[in-house]
Parts: structure tokens; sequence; C-alpha cells
């Protein structure tokens, strides 16, 4: 389970589509008191179990990039788990199959840095602490890692900067 | 009588809409699909293949279509929610009647077809044949599309058939035949990712035709330039190379001064103008007519702007252009499409690898269904009601005389006018609501309460319908088969996955029934299926420019399509047109058309100082019918808004969030503000998808392109203000 987030709308029309980034050591499962979250074999960060979670959202809080959201219908953490019934069967996952921009992609870093103009990176810094994924993000060329701070990605968009005024 | 029978309020509580939404945590536990049946989606042009999945008579979910070479598994958000419309609970299951007072009631089939073919009679008999109109959509496949042209004409014996694409493509055909002679997309889509500059005219791609977007970022991918001309940033021109904010209204000035550039820096291709053009002369000196300075002063888009554009198209060696509602919503729209492809011709680039032009067809079956017969001038095969050759050429397919074929008829706003004036009294409609589509929603209200007679087909209420006498159950696009046309001019194969509901009809089925209950049986009594009228259609365009005669089920099929024209069952198909340079005008040259700017109809004043400029979002179609009742769509945009510059919010003491009153000469709305920066200052912007109180266009103006007869949605005047609270 994935969801779209619009940025400083005002500013821009910019959204980003919030995946998992499938952490290497992920905060979502570190703080869960439950151990509902489990990471397969191939490094794949699966939703909370059922049985186990217990909607204390501690995951929706320690996530660095916002990924898991807590479903109060069902008293369940839900996120994205890479489709795993799909991406366990040769499937890609279903928003990187239907994404009708190209801005969600399944595949290699290589074939993705192929196809692309910019880098795939993995590595993120956060006040600091250094994030490795499973997933990349493409970034410009020449980037070895990102580091995240507030507003740095947005480009923003102010028309009256270049229409004519006296018209 | 032709009001809704009881308060309006009451019919939405009733029949919707209510949005279908997926159960909390998801389909736990729903039953496998019994089969998987690949067909395509029906919300916009491109048509995106697309495999749904069906249990018990019922679309129960989808699965992407990888091999579709078209989006090759790519959705946007309409495609992936769509099959919430299986089993819906606002599905109109029987044939219903208005009874005063009470609302719409069940009757049997057998009273629907008996009242209505009474009305009809009755009605052409007091004020004759041309008295009773038909109106038509474009979300209808071709079959249905070519049925309802040769029903309208054969049993219904009127002339007033008109189609809800007259709001959609027919500035871009006007201006695709004035130019080629031809009315289709120059290229297939492949040829946007070899292109080294690429120019979007009036044309939100990524909300309106999403999987554009994928072609587009592939060429980019390969180092091309994107140019977008459009009042806002919408989401593609968040990135683009070059945005020229245009006033709404005014593109073709901006188009001139672009024309200009490339004649003064010398970017024209002159052997090619030369050779396979004619009309440039004129051309020529209307662009140098008006120079830059007053280009700019009109449009707004600042002068070395215009160079910029100028110099980035005339530099490339190859190129596409793509435009779409944004200039032609205009009583110029016919000058916009010419205005562009003028600068396509002025550089020579189309009919090779990676140089192309299109226009893109907003409907699902924008492109077929004008193609072949239920626009009021045009019979099957894009040929001319009022050419005699092309009627007799009918004539003899159809196997009627020319007396039985009625002439041209008025387009779908005249016949709401001529509604409006009393001098049309009857109505049937199929898979179009005016009353949100059309402009000034007020008017077209007043003119729906003078109606003697309507009957409407229809598979949910829509709004127009609560006006209706009759109302008849049809169907759904999964519920026929047939097949339409993409807007790269594909042919693709419509599956039909589920029985039409309850005593739910096909649509193919009440039409027919229809034609033989108005004694016109002989010309439609062999009609099996939807391949017998695609077999007909197939003869019935022979020789046209949209020619499908060499195309069948099977070739579709096996091909995933094929691109008319494809005049023998030996013929491959046209994905790229003008590779020859043959073009189908008179003199087989490509026409340049001289285009001096017109002012919009209207021009703010002291009163109504503001433009407003209207359009979709992403999550809905057309009037919303549909997307109105898919839960996941109304949850990303619920309700229309007003998107507002913060300079010009600021002026009026409107904070994001606030409600706001938008008001023109015909009528007001009360919204939310949107408060953005991503709109030019003078302008504002609300999309139309919804009715009533919440309708854009109870704002929008009844001026029409003298031409195509297409409304100016794109530029009305208004006046604005803060508002405590919205309508009750
Ligand atoms: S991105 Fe967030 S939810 Fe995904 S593994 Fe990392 S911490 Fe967990
Ligand atoms: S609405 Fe258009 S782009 Fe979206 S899935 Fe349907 S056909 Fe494809």
């Amino acid at each position: 389970m994935i969801h779209l987030e619009q940025v400083q709308r005002a500013d821009t029309v910019q959204t980003t589509p919030i995946v998992c980034m499938h952490c290497e050591d992920p905060a979502c499962a570190a703080v869960c008191p439950a151990d509902a979250i489990k990471k397969t074999p191939d490094g794949v960060v699966q939703s909370s179990l059922k049985p186990r979670c217990i909607g204390c959202t501690n995951c929706v809080y320690a996530c660095p990039f916002g990924v898991p959201k807590y479903d109060a219908q069902i008293d369940q953490m839900m996120k994205c788990d890479m489709c795993y019934d799909r991406t366990s069967v040769g499937l890609k996952p279903m928003c990187a199959t239907v994404c009708p921009s190209g801005a969600l992609f399944f595949g290699t870093p290589e074939e993705l840095a192929a196809e692309r103009s910019g880098t795939p990176i993995n590595e993120f810094i956060f006040g600091g602490k250094k994030v490795r994924t499973k997933v990349y993000l493409m970034v410009p060329a020449g980037t070895r890692a990102l580091t995240v701070s507030t507003g740095a990605l947005v480009r923003k968009s102010d028309l009256k900067q270049v229409v004519r005024q006296d018209g | 009588m032709a009001n809704p029978p009881v308060a309006v309020e009451l019919l939405n509580e009733q029949f919707g809409p209510h949005p279908a939404h997926v159960p909390p945590g998801g389909w736990v536990g729903r039953a496998q699909p019994e089969k998987i049946i690949k067909t395509h989606c029906c919300f916009c042009g491109m048509q995106c293949g697309i495999q749904l999945k069906v249990s018990k008579n019922q679309v129960i979910g989808f699965e992407p279509w990888e091999e579709f070479p078209f989006n090759r598994g790519k959705l946007c958000p309409k495609g992936v929610k769509r099959y919430l419309q299986g089993g819906h609970p606002d599905r109109l299951l029987t044939p219903m009647k208005r009874v005063e007072g009470q609302g719409f009631v069940p009757i049997s089939w057998e009273e629907a077809f008996e009242t209505t073919v009474r009305e009809i009679k009755r009605i052409q008999a007091q004020y004759g044949p041309d008295s009773f109109a038909m109106l038509s959509g474009v979300s209808l496949t071709n079959e249905k599309s070519y049925l309802i042209g040769k029903f309208a004409r054969l049993a219904l014996k009127t002339a007033n058939l008109d189609y809800n694409g007259r709001l959609c493509m027919v500035s871009a055909g006007a201006g695709n035949k004035k130019a080629f002679g031809l009315d289709r997309a120059s290229n297939s889509w492949d040829d946007i990712v070899h292109a080294e500059v690429i120019l979007l005219a009036g044309t939100n791609v990524a909300e309106c035709s999403p999987i554009t977007t994928d072609y587009i970022w592939r060429a980019r991918d390969r180092g091309a330039k994107l140019i977008v001309i459009d009042p806002r940033v919408t989401p593609i021109a968040r990135t683009c190379d070059l945005h020229l904010p245009v006033k709404p209204g005014t593109d073709s000035a901006l188009l001139l001064g672009i024309l200009r550039v490339l004649i003064e820096e010398g970017f024209t291709n002159e052997a090619f103008i030369a050779e396979h053009t004619s009309g440039w002369e004129d051309t020529k000196a209307a662009a140098l007519a008006m120079s830059l300075e007053e280009v700019s002063r009109i449009s707004g888009v600042r002068v070395e702007d215009i160079q910029k554009a100028g110099r980035m198209w005339g530099e490339a060696k190859t190129s596409f252009l793509m435009h779409a509602r944004g200039i032609e919503h205009s009583t110029k729209g016919v000058d916009n499409v010419v205005s562009c492809i003028n600068l396509v011709l002025a550089t020579g680039r189309i009919g090779k690898k990676g140089c192309g032009y299109g226009t893109i067809t907003g409907q699902g079956n924008g492109q077929g269904g004008r193609e072949h017969g239920h626009k009021c001038d045009q019979l099957p095969g894009n040929r001319d009601i009022s050419n005699p050759d092309h009627r007799a050429y009918i004539c003899s397919v159809w196997g009627c005389t020319d007396e039985e074929l009625p002439g041209k008829g008025h387009t779908a706003p005249e016949i709401m006018e001529m509604i409006h004036a009393g001098e049309i009294k009857g109505l049937l409609s199929i898979c179009f609501n005016p009353l949100v589509s059309l402009p000034d929603s007020n008017f077209t209200a007043e003119a729906l309460g003078k109606l003697e007679h309507y009957t409407a087909i229809d598979f949910f209420l829509n709004e127009t319908a609560y006006h209706a006498d009759v109302v008849m159950a049809g169907s759904l696009h999964e519920e026929e088969e047939g097949t339409s046309t993409s807007a790269e001019g594909r042919v693709i194969k419509i599956n039909k996955v589920v029985d039409p509901p309850g005593e739910a009809r096909t649509d193919t089925s009440i039409i027919l029934e229809l034609a033989k209950r108005l004694g016109a049986g002989k010309f439609f009594d062999h009609f099996t299926d939807s391949e017998s009228i695609f077999n007909e259609l197939r003869v019935a365009s022979k020789g046209g420019t949209a020619d499908y005669f060499g195309i069948t089920y099977q070739r579709i099929v096996d091909e995933m399509g094929v691109f008319w024209p494809c005049p023998e069952e030996g013929h491959p198909g046209t994905p790229r047109l003008w590779e020859d340079y043959k073009f189908k005008t008179n003199d087989g040259k490509a026409h340049f058309n001289a285009v001096t700017y017109r002012p919009p109809a209207e021009e703010v004043d002291d009163e109504y100082p503001i433009v407003l400029t209207t359009g979709r979002v992403v999550s809905h179609y057309l009037s919303g019918t549909q997307t109105r009742r898919i839960g996941g769509l109304v949850d990303l945009c619920p309700d229309p808004y007003v998107e507002i510059h913060p300079t010009l919010a600021e002026k009026y003491g409107i904070v994001n969030d606030q409600w706001m009153r938008v008001e023109s000469r015909r009528g007001h709305v009360v919204l939310k503000a949107k408060v953005v920066s991503t709109i030019r200052p003078d302008t504002v912007f609300i999309p139309y998808h919804w009715p009533g109180k919440k309708a854009a266009n109870n704002l929008t103006n009844r001026a029409y392109d003298p031409v195509s007869g297409i409304p100016e949605f794109k530029r009305a005047c208004v006046r604005i203000a803060p508002a405590s609270g919205p309508e009750q």
C-alpha cells in the first residue's frame, strides 16, 4: 500500500508517491513493540502482521520516509510490501506496473541508469544518520547520497514572475 | 413536461451519485475471478489496454495488460478504479417513467418503447420530423456510433442528430480537414519518443491523457526539450524547459508570434513549403502583420519567451506538436488549430520518424465516434452529409433514397437553443449529460423544462435525465462487444465482459427495437450482432478518408489494433500519415491557413474583471456520471474548487480553503479557494465535472466557434468575492 503526497500545493503542483524504501536496517521494525514487522530474506520489509499489530503507531513516527499508515477502520498498520504477492511470483509491483509517467520503475539500478538521465542512489542522510535502502531514487548525475532537509527538493513555480504584467 | 418530478435532492438520494468504495483493508477473501478478459479502459482517448476480472457476472477487479503496445500495462487512477462500476448500487436495472410528485418508477420495456414511439410519432406529426432531436455521445463504440447515425436519419427521420464531441473534438477536426483534408492525429505516439522538441499547446496531458506523459518522458530522457503553452503550471509544465503562460483566449496571437520568429530568424523549410504546401504567402504576411510586442501585450507572454519558443522549435531537426481542448474550446478554436499546424508545416516536420503532429482526443471514442455518423454534418467514413457524391454512396450502402436521407442538422448547443426557443419539442439522448457539460447550465435547465417529451438511455441516472419522461436502462462499456478508435487513430477491440444486470438491455438492442417500432426495420433487421454492424461500417467507410474497410475483428485482435486508413484486408494500416506527402486536400498539398487575431467573445471590464478558465482533473471524466460514483476517484477530488493566485486572492481578502463566490453574466457558484501561485494572477480556474450549484458551467459563455460550433469553455469573465459558507 503506497500513498501520494502533495508537496506544498501553494507553490507547486509537485506530488510524490510514498513507497516503502525497504531499508537495510528498518526503523519501523526496530521500534515495533510487538515484533509485527518482518523483513523477508530477499530484503522486503513486510506490512504489519495482523495478529501481532497492536495499532500503537510507533512505526508511523519512526519511519524517516513517512511510509507506514495506521488504518483505524481495521486497527492495523498498513504499508507498502513491494506487492509481495506479485513480486514473489515474477510480476512487478502494481504501482510500478501502472504508473503512467514512469515515475515509478521496477528493475535493477543498472537497468534504470541505462534508460534514464540522472543517477540512481540508495543512501539518504537524515540529520547525520545514514539510511541505506533496497529502493533507489533518481537524482541529478554526480550525486552520491542525498541529504534530506525539509523543502530542499521543491522547485517552486510562481507565474507572477513570468507573465507580462501590463497586458 | 420535463422538469424533475420531485426535488433534485430526493433524486440524488435514490439514484446517487453514491461512491462505491473498496472495503477497509482491501478485498480480503474475495472470490477468485472465473475469467480475466482483455479489453480497454473507457475513460479517455488513450484507450489503455486493461484486463477485467469477472466473477458471477460482475467485474470484481482488474489486472494490467502489459503486452498491449500503447500503454504497456500503464493506467491512470481512472483505469485502476474503473472496475468499481461493476455491481454499482446506482446502476439502473429497469426502464422507468416520470411520475409527478413521486419520482421515477419502474415500468415494463413494452411501456417504455410504446410511450417513446408514440410521442415521437405525435410530435413529428404535429411539428415536423426535425422537431424531434437526438443527442449522442462518444463513450459509445464505433458500432453504436454508426448505428445511431443510421437510426437517427432513417428511423427517427430527423436531421437534428449531434453528439457530445461537439464539446470536444470539432475544432480539431475542422482544422485538420482544412490543413490536411483528413481528421486524425498525423502520427502514432511512437514518434513522440524520437522528437528533439515537443510543444504542448493547451493540453494538460498528465491529467487528461496520462499515458502521453510516458512518451514525453522517454523523449526527454533522450534529451528532448519541452515547451508548454498553458495559463497554469500543469503537472507536465512543472519541469518543462519553457512555459508560456498564455492568457486564456489569446492563443492564436501567441502562435502567430512564434511563427513570426520562425520566419524572421530563418527557421522555415522553404523547399518543403514550395513543394508540398499552399497558402504560405498569406500566412506569412499575417504573421508579419503583428509585432512581437503586440503579441506579447495580447497574450501576456514575455517577448523573450516567445523568441525562445521560436528558436527551440526552429533549431530542432525533429519535433512533435500536440494540442487539445485548451486551445480548441474557443470561439477561435479552428484558428488556433490551424495556427499550430502552420508551425508544423513551416518547418516541414511531418510524415517522418520523430516528426509529428496530433490533437489529443479527449473522450474514450472521440476519434472513431466522430468519424462514423453521429455528428450533424457527417456520414460514415468521415463523409460530408452535404456532398451529393458522399450521400449517393451512403444511400447505396444503406439501401435508401436521397429523399430518405435527411441533410445537415444542427449542433448540440444549437439543438439546446432550439429546444429553448420551442422549435424542437422532443429529445432522445444516449450517453450525454448536457445539463453538466454544455455552457450556461441555467439556460440548459430552462430549455429541458420546455420539452414535450424526453427519453433518456443511460446506465446511471445522470442529471439531464432527471428531466426525462422515460428512462431506458442501457449498457455499460463492459457489457457489449465493439471497437473504438484511440487518439492515435488505432482501432481497438472492446470486449464484452459481463451481461447487462437486471432488466437493463444493451444499447444496440434498444436502438434496434426502436427502429423496428418506428417502421424502419428493413434498414436494420440484418444486424445480428456488433460484428455485423462493424462489417457494414467497413463498407460504408470504404473510399472515405476514414477508411476502415481492411480492418476486421480478427485483425484487431491479432495485431493489437490497426491504424486507419486501412483500405484493403492486406493493407498494414497507417500509423504515420503523410509519408508520401500526398495530402487529402483538393490540390493534394498541405494547406497553410492565414490567421488574423480576433479577441475572445468576452473581454474583462470593471464589472467582470477576472478571466475564468475551466478544465478537467485526473480523477474525473466528463460530466462525472461515472467517476463521481467511484469512491477512490471521489476521494482524490470530492468537490470542485477555485484555483486563484495569491496576489489576486489577497486583493479580495480571500485565503486558502475559504469559501468564495464566482459570478458571471450567466450565473454563479460558491466554492472553496485553492490559493496557488501556479496560475496566472489575472485568471481563475474551476474544474467542470459537477452539476447544480457546483457547476463551473453555470458561469461559462454560450459563445461558439463560427466554423466548429465548439463553446468557449476556456474563457469567460467573472467577478469574485469572499463568501461565508456554501450555498444552501
Ligand atoms: S521506508 Fe519506512 S516503512 Fe519502509 S522499511 Fe524503511 S522505515 Fe520501514
Ligand atoms: S482514463 Fe485514459 S489514461 Fe487513464 S487508464 Fe483510462 S484510458 Fe488509460
